[in-house]
Formats: C-alpha cells, structure tokens, sequence
C-alpha cells in the first residue's frame, strides 16, 4: 500500500516539475519535439532509479560527512553508463540533446530525491520513489515537448496532425516559446489544483 | 584579440547562458527574488565558472586525453567541480572573511548548478584553446549575472503588483523569462 503511495507521489502530489520546480534546465532544453523529450526522460529515469537502488543498499556504509561526494560519483557512474549507450545505439537523438545528456548529473531532482528519500529508506520504497519521479518527470516532459512540437510545427511524435495550412508559431522552436508555454502549462496546473482544493472543502 | 572579443561579446549577449542555453536555470528562478543577492549569485558563479574552466581544461588535456581516459570526463569533471567549490569556500572564509560573508551560502549551491558543469563540457565540445576557453568563461558568468540581476530587478516590482491566483509564484517568473529570451534574441544580428 506504501509502496503504492511512494510511487504515486511522484506522478502528482509531489511531481518533480510542477510541484517542485526541480530540473528545469533540460526541460527547457531539449522539448523542441515530442520524441527527444521522451528520449530525455526515460535516460533521466534509468539514471534516478539506479542511482536510488545501489544508495539505498549501501545508506549503511556511507559516513555522513562524505555522503553527497559519494551520491554524486554514483549519479556520475550511471550518467557515463546512459551517455555512452545512447552514442553507440540513438545517435541521432543523442547529437540533437548533445550536452544535456551528460547534465544529467547536476539534475536537482535526482540529488533531491537521493538525498530526501533513498539515503533513507530500504530498497523497496526507494524503487517505487524512484520510478514515481522518473515517470513523473517523463510525462511532464513530454506534455511541454507536445505542446511545442503542436504548435511550433503541427506535429505530434514526428506526425503531421494539423494539416498544411496550419500557420506554425516559430516562437515555439525558441527559448522564449520554452518559456513561457511552461509558465502557462504552470499557471493551469495551479489553477486545477485551487479548483480541486475550493471542491473539497466545500464538500467538507 | 578582436576574436575574444567577439566571443566575449557574443556569450554574454547572443548564446547567454540562460536565455538561450538553458543553463543555469535553477539559480535563475529560485534566488532572483531580491537584486542583491541575484547579484551575490552571479559574483560567486563567475568566480566559481572561471576557476572550474581552467581546471577541468587542463585535468582534461593533460590528465584524461594523455592515459586515454576520456569515458571518465563526466566523473572527473563533477569532482572536480565540487572539491574545488568547497576549496574556494574554505579559502574565502580565511583570506576575505565579508566577501565571504556577502556570498555565504550561495557557494555550496553552485555545485549543483549545471551552467559550471555545462561549461565545462562545452569548452570540450567546441575545442576551444586555453584563452579562448577563459573568455569563454568570463562571458558565461557575466551573462548569467546579467540576466539573473534583470530578472530580480523585475521580480521586486511584481512584489508589489496584483497578479492573478494562478500566475503567482512559478509560472510568472517563466512568462517573464521568456519575454526577456525574446527580448535577447533580438540582439542576435548585433555582432
């Protein structure tokens, strides 16, 4: 049931960019299309639920005054591991993310959830957290790089959706439409959430 | 000298490190409340941002590329970002007790901040030489304290402004930033 909840978190409750407005530079970065933010996501995702894993088993043996040099070669260690799988088999896709691959490594998020959660709890919650997260962070990257992609282009995934005529935003391919299409995704989000919270103590 | 220049220029303003590299994003929305200490950020992360450029320049030249041990770039790199961070700290605290002060406890911040790291990894990319990356550098760090000090100049009005329910906080603060990245890249035909 627990484990259920840990994972849950991450998806809405406490969802790494919505809620907590962590990792903010690739999602800013690499959401021109709808491919290369799922593409991020899941290489961030890989990297957040080993990293919580191996520093979950070992939470023990780590003195506490060297733990976040140790969290950061083991974050390290994974990012190499997802840098070099992601040149040898997606090329393309890892030329287009370029450095932000390797930047996985200063994502706030992970050495957030590290250092909040796994450093603390047996290696089943860490899983189910660290899958919440991963999973949270790839739909909210993904929902940012659709909404681009939709405008900027027309299309969804590479498809063309809106037909020929549709006038395409240029503003979206740069990093002011990045911007402030977060902002505005962030604005309806708050304003879900107000909505839901007035509901429920009307109820009450 | 007329090339570094134009790097110069051409960092700060036309490829900021912000606006248009989405680096440093992080600092850039959580400690762009009051100009002062956007300004004290953007001091240390210069500071920290040339220092890191020379040393991982050379640990990667004449460390990694000599034993052939490229595939340890993003570890060593990371390391050395870190240790250095709190060897500045330490040595701040001794040498210049006020500047230290004024910096405080934005320095341990700027470890997780990914415009060092990216920094680093783009003065490797672009093959850039050891002047060229220590202008490069410069240009990083004074952009980023541009831009975070414009931001924070216009976060301390919007303190006082009556802004809908949804916008506030978060989302403003992004609708902004990305008026100010377009507001950049109209700059882009300059030099």
């Amino acid at each position: 049931m627990s484990l259920l909840r840990d994972f849950k978190n991450g998806l809405w409750n406490e969802h790494p960019i919505f809620r907590l407005l962590l990792g903010m530079c690739p999602l800013l970065a690499v959401t021109t299309t709808a491919v290369y933010g799922l593409a991020m996501g899941l290489a961030t995702l890989f990297v957040v639920v080993c990293a919580e894993i191996v520093i979950s088993l070992i939470r023990n043996l780590i003195p506490k005054k060297v733990r976040i040099p140790s969290f950061i070669i083991i974050i390290a260690t994974f990012v190499t591991i997802v840098d070099y799988t992601m040149a040898a088999f997606l090329p393309d896709i890892a030329e287009a993310l370029s450095i932000f691959i390797p930047l996985i490594v200063t994502n706030c998020l992970i050495m957030a959830r590290v250092e909040a959660f796994a450093s603390k709890v047996p290696v089943k919650r860490a899983i189910a957290d660290a899958l919440g997260q991963g999973v949270g962070f790839t739909w909210g990257l993904v929902l940012l790089a659709a909404v681009r992609e939709l405008l900027g282009q027309g299309a969804i995934f590479g498809v063309q959706v809106l037909g020929e005529g549709f006038p395409t935003w240029g503003i979206m391919g740069l990093p002011a439409g990045a911007f402030i299409s977060l902002g505005i995704i962030l604005a309806v989000i708050n304003q879900i959430i107000r909505f839901k919270h007035n509901r429920t103590k009307e109820v009450s | 000298m007329e090339n570094l220049l134009l790097l110069f220029a051409g960092t700060v303003l036309i490829n900021n490190f912000v606006l248009a590299r989405f680096l440093g994003v992080c600092p850039y929305l959580g400690v762009s409340r009051q100009v002062d200490t956007a300004f004290g950020m953007g001091l240390a992360t210069t500071f920290v941002m040339v220092i890191a450029s020379v040393f991982t320049y050379l640990i990667y030249h004449l460390l990694l590329i000599p034993f052939g041990l490229e595939y340890l770039q993003i570890v060593a790199f990371i390391l050395v970002i870190s240790s250095l961070v709190q060897v500045v700290e330490l040595f701040m605290q001794k040498m210049s007790p006020s500047l230290y002060r004024a910096l405080g406890i934005f320095l341990p911040l700027i470890t997780t901040n990914c415009a060092i790291m990216g920094l680093a990894l783009l003065i490797i990319q672009e093959g850039y030489q050891f002047l060229e990356a220590l202008v490069f550098a410069l240009g990083a760090g004074v952009g980023f304290t541009l831009a975070i000090v414009l931001i924070a100049g216009i976060r301390e009005q919007l303190d006082i402004a009556d802004i809908p329910y949804a916008l506030r906080g978060g989302a403003i603060t992004l609708i902004i930033a990305g008026l100010m990245a377009l507001a950049f890249s109209g700059l882009a035909g300059v030099v």
